[in-house]
């Protein structure tokens, strides 16, 4: 178990490292130049070519890498942006982090029990309408495309605020964790709650619908799968009620495809979420290493890539101890 | 006449069982509808892509003249969407089919030799997976020359990993199957075995895959143009048609609807298809 659990932290810190590496070299070689947009119009060949040799952005690839690598594991300082003077990326980026974290949690908790439910409904109401309505519903919130369903929420609810997760006249709030919902509660300003709470309504269902629409598919079949066996029948035969049975002895044993693709979902979440924050402005990361790209501002790129990985590959980790926790099938083996 | 012991050929009952099922049905017609309007847009469609309608207010909804209303530059939603269609599909299938190039045959070969070339693959696929796969598209489109061909690579590159773990995953459980193994026995090269007994078994899963893959691409490439990574904005495209509107929400929300509604359904289409073909080509399941 210990030793599994080792392996399994090794080979996470070993593709973060990589994958990271490859982002590096890849910006490395993209062709632009992102000095130009700090400077706009009268690039100062003197001045860009100082700052170029101060960053040591003239030295050898690999050797910049490694540096990158050193500066990173010993003070966790991502160095400053390119394209925009004296901002130093880890500032901005702990603000962002926990937006965007925020929005796919609050995303996730609104798709997990509605998918979940969902799913049920649709398996014990098997080939009725409450099946068909669901799984159309699935079928459709697959297909529709978050960037679009965004759009939609916004020319519907015409009164819900965009682009801040708080209004800009908010100054009398300091937040601790920069989880703003976490915040206000912890501050007890309940007022603020419900304000940034109706900020992150609107982008948060719209993330939520594809992983909402999976989950409900997933929980379906795996629930078919587990009523119609012997012991699901044999709590029947006891007398035990329907909703019994069904929460106290099918779903327990249909949980473990369940948590498997919740966990899968947290990559289409981080993918949704950078287009999700440009439809809503959501000040995120994914929207700050969207334009980062096309002003190809490899500081900010490649320490976004860095925290979307360590995110995406430490989600895994815990899906998977989950999943282990659950199904001691797996545990065993 | 049928009789009980005829046996039909598992082409055949998959064919009948795929006429059976009415979400393949459904996702049969908006697929054959899209594929015409794609060859026939220059036929169908009103105005030309680029024609410019001064005496209308823009953006504007529906109208006699302009169906589904009049974007931020004067010009006719419908037509361009119905342009857009060649795009978006060319795109889509174009980078399916680098996808299923690339995925398969390594799947297959991690599937089939193991050891380190499995390795090596696996190991591949699981850094490519610890990006959400819009990132990397991103950095792909970027990096390489600014265009529609960045964006078709891009998208067919983050679709190699959905194809070789597939492909693996049935490698595997074919290669200790009885009549693979009994080809092995009687002496064949592991080259007969993968292309003349393992192929064939995965077609099947492939073809499914390849389906709904056509409709992630699709999606994929609009989101990527409604990024702004992509070809000219000014050439019809729903996802930067989408972006566009996106900018003009104010003042109308209708430039927006034809896109968003084309992306949906063709992604819809692909996806109940698949689904209809993946029910039909699985032998477990039983004609009832």
């Amino acid at each position: 178990m210990s030793g599994y659990l080792l392996r399994r932290l090794f080979h996470a810190a070993v593709t973060m490292v990589v994958a990271v590496s490859l982002i590096f070299i890849a910006m490395r070689l993209v062709p632009g130049n992102p000095l130009l947009a700090r400077f706009g119009q009268h690039p100062d060949a003197e001045q860009m070519q100082r700052i170029i040799h101060e960053q040591g952005w003239d030295q050898p690839i690999l050797s910049q890498l490694g540096r990158f690598l050193h500066q990173l594991a010993t003070t966790g300082d991502f160095g400053e942006s390119i394209s925009r003077s004296h901002e130093k990326v880890s500032d901005e980026l702990a603000r962002r982090v926990p937006a965007t974290i925020e929005l796919t949690v609050v995303a996730m908790m609104l798709a997990i029990p509605l998918g979940v439910a969902a799913g049920i409904a649709a398996a014990v109401w098997r080939n009725r309408w409450p099946d068909r309505l669901c799984m159309a519903g699935a079928m459709l919130g697959v297909s529709v495309p978050v960037f679009f369903l965004g759009i939609c929420l916004r020319a519907v609810f015409t009164g819900m605020p965009i682009g801040f997760r708080l209004p800009a006249f908010v100054i009398d709030f300091e937040p601790i964790t920069e989880f703003y919902l976490l915040d206000t509660l912890l501050q007890k300003r309940f007022d603020l709650f419900g304000t940034a709470f109706k900020h992150i309504c609107l982008p948060a269902l719209a993330l939520s619908s594809i992983p909402m629409s999976i989950i409900a598919r997933i929980t379906r079949s795996s629930m078919l799968e587990v009523l119609g066996a012997d012991f699901v029948r044999t709590g029947r035969a006891k007398g035990a009620s329907t909703w019994r049975v069904v929460m106290r002895h099918a779903l327990p044993n249909a949980a473990a495809p369940i948590v498997n693709i919740a966990g899968f979902q947290i990559g289409v979440l981080l993918s949704g979420a950078v287009l999700t924050e440009t439809v809503f402005d959501w000040p995120g990361m994914g929207k700050y290493v969207v334009d980062a790209v096309r002003e190809s501002d490899y500081v900010i790129v490649q320490a976004g890539a860095f925290v979307i990985a360590a995110i995406f590959v430490s989600a895994n980790l815990v899906v998977d101890l989950l999943y282990l926790w659950l199904d001691p099938r797996v545990r065993h083996s | 006449m049928k009789s009980a012991d005829t046996i039909e050929p598992p082409g055949q009952r998959a064919w009948v069982r795929l006429r059976g099922s009415s979400s393949a049905r459904i996702g049969a017609i908006v697929i054959v509808g899209f594929l015409l309007m794609a060859a026939f847009s220059h036929l169908l469609a009103p105005y030309s892509a680029d024609s410019r309608d001064a005496t209308v207010a823009a953006p504007s909804g529906p109208s006699k003249q302009h169906w589904l209303g009049v974007d931020a530059n004067e010009k006719d939603v419908l037509s361009r969407v119905m342009y857009g269609s060649r795009l978006s599909l060319f795109a889509g299938l174009v980078s399916i089919t680098f996808a299923v190039a690339v995925g398969a045959p390594a799947g297959a070969v991690a599937g089939y030799f193991g050891g380190w070339i499995e390795t090596l693959i696996m190991r591949g696929i699981d850094i490519a997976l610890a990006f959400p796969s819009i990132l990397i598209a991103l950095l792909v489109a970027t990096a390489y020359k600014p265009g529609w061909s960045a964006v078709i690579i891009a998208v067919g590159l983050i679709n190699v990993p959905v194809f070789a773990r597939q492909v693996r995953v049935t490698v595997l459980t074919l290669r200790s199957l009885d009549y693979v193994l009994a080809s092995r026995a009687l002496g064949a090269s592991p080259l007969h075995v993968l292309g003349r007994v393992v192929v064939p078994g995965i077609v099947n899963p492939v073809v499914v895959l390849a389906t709904m893959g056509l409709g992630a691409a699709i999606l994929e490439v609009a989101g990527l143009s409604f990024l702004g990574v992509g070809g000219d904005p000014t050439e019809p495209e729903w996802g930067s048609m989408l972006a566009q509107a996106k900018d003009h929400l104010s003042t109308s929300v209708w430039p927006a609807v034809g896109p968003g509604v084309a992306i949906s359904l063709a992604i819809l289409g692909f996806n109940l298809f698949g689904d209809g073909l993946r029910d039909a080509l699985d032998p477990r399941l039983g004609d009832s």
